[in-house]
């Protein structure tokens, strides 16, 4: 689950990040401690304090006093805006120049796209239908 | 932070051999520490003189702001799990930890059942009787149980099995996370304990080659991977601690942080990049710290380490 030569206390924070923004870990709700995350990643409390500070720098955690950390209203929709912000960067670039590597162009990309997310709607709405089939 | 402990210029010296050479470092309050580096650099002789059970030749030592010899207001307050600690001939667990709990104002006993429970060590049976990891797990017990305000473990693990490992690390971030005090952790293995250190201090013949902070060293240092050309043309002026090629690909591994703007530089240049773990870059800068000093014509190696250092090559590669 820990990568190799990034910052532990980022990848600590973003797994907190990424609780709130798939809905598990809903805003106002009482976020991991400290000693918490320190024992699920097997890391140094100090690292996962340091990942625990970030996020309250940023708003997305906020602390009740002698109660804990929580998570801040509007914390799921700063968060979506920053991923949506870095997503080019993060998934696009990387994607277009291991293209280019094997002679595909920005068309070829596009047709592969549309074509692998009919192919994911499809099957979702399968499973959808699916599981209406078990439940009835 | 506070420091507990300070060192300035420590010399110790065997005869001819120098086991620490002008070492100077300190230790903050309630913090992990690794104190890492190969057989022989100077870890045990280092941690010894900490702990008043040897001698410095030269230099000041001060724990808790004193002198450590015969001080027992500073020695109560130190624990020091040594590796090949020697107790008598029929003396049980049983009777080490008992007399543990009178040494250690902070023992705690029943953290200590626990812990004999987790290592599923036999009480009653002679130390002497005892294997390798049963051993290692008697000090692993006395270390944690103590609560020492400092703590040192110096390689704790031999004969340990990996699940045993993991319930020694387990237990150490559980009751710190519990107890703050500060930890020194003198280790090998390197990789399986990264994560638990907040601070890294490697040894090498006797000086300090790394003090850092483990979260500055992650990121230390990366490998440049692809067409040798395109590798060496983005390496030239940066600092290179390995490199490797197989044909007409090469492997680069170089110091410094990579900006925004090298990262792109490499995907333009269709070049890869590389984690390098914690281990890694130890090995490297220490073997890189080794052929420095194999040029200087003073430095004398003993045979014995050039045998490790082919085993520790052949690790890196792995």
């Amino acid at each position: 689950m820990i990568e190799e030569g990034r910052a532990l206390f980022l990848q600590i924070a973003e797994s907190v990040e990424d609780s709130i923004v798939d809905g598990s870990l809903p805003e106002e709700a009482k976020a991991p401690s400290t000693n918490e995350l320190a024992a699920f990643y097997r890391i140094n409390p100090a690292t996962a304090a340091k990942g625990i500070a970030m996020l309250t720098d940023k708003g997305v955690l906020y602390k009740r006093r002698g109660i804990g950390m929580f998570v801040a209203a509007g914390a799921r929709e700063l968060l979506l805006t920053e991923r949506r912000t870095a997503f080019a960067a993060r998934y696009l670039d990387p994607l277009l120049a291991e293209a280019r590597k094997i002679g595909l162009d920005a068309d070829d990309l596009g047709r592969l796209l549309a074509e692998r997310a009919s192919r994911l709607d499809g099957s979702a709405t399968d499973a959808a239908t699916l599981t209406e089939g078990t439940a009835r | 932070m506070t420091a507990v402990i300070e060192v300035n210029s420590l010399t110790k010296r065997y005869r001819d051999t120098i086991a620490a050479d002008n070492v100077s470092f300190t230790i903050e309050k309630d913090t992990i520490y690794g104190l890492l580096g190969r057989n022989g650099a100077g870890k045990t002789t280092v941690m010894s003189i900490l702990t008043a059970q040897n001698f410095a030749t030269s230099g000041d030592v001060r724990v808790f702001g004193e002198h450590p010899y015969e001080n027992s207001k500073v020695l109560s307050r130190l624990c020091f799990v040594r590796e090949s600690q020697k107790y008598p001939d029929d003396a049980t667990p049983a009777h080490a930890f008992r007399i543990a709990r009178l040494f250690y104002p902070n023992w705690d006993q029943d953290f200590a059942e626990r812990l004999i429970d987790d290592f599923q060590l036999p009480l009653k049976t002679r130390i002497k009787k005892l294997s390798r990891g049963q051993l290692s797990a008697v000090g692993v017990i006395i270390g944690l149980a103590s609560r020492a305000e400092i703590t040192f473990f110096d390689e704790p693990y031999l004969g340990l099995d990996a699940v045993a490992r993991q319930i020694f690390y387990d237990r150490l971030l559980e009751d710190y996370a519990r107890h703050p005090r500060t930890i020194i952790l003198s280790s090998h293995l390197i990789d399986e304990v990264s994560n638990l250190l907040e601070h890294v201090i490697v040894i090498d013949r006797g000086r300090i080659l790394i003090d850092d902070s483990t979260e500055a060293l992650r990121g230390a240092a990366a490998t440049i991977v692809g067409d040798a050309a395109a590798v060496d043309a983005f390496t030239a002026g940066r600092e290179v601690i390995h490199r490797e090629a197989l044909g007409r690909v090469a492997s680069v591994t170089v110091l410094g942080e990579l900006t925004a703007d090298d990262l792109a530089r490499l995907t333009d240049a269709g070049l890869d990049v590389g984690p390098v773990s914690l281990q890694q870059l130890i090995v490297r800068l220490t073997q890189a710290a080794g052929g420095a000093a194999a040029e200087d014509a003073t430095a004398s190696r003993e045979p014995s380490l050039d045998i490790e250092s082919a085993t520790l090559d052949k690790e890196a590669q792995r």
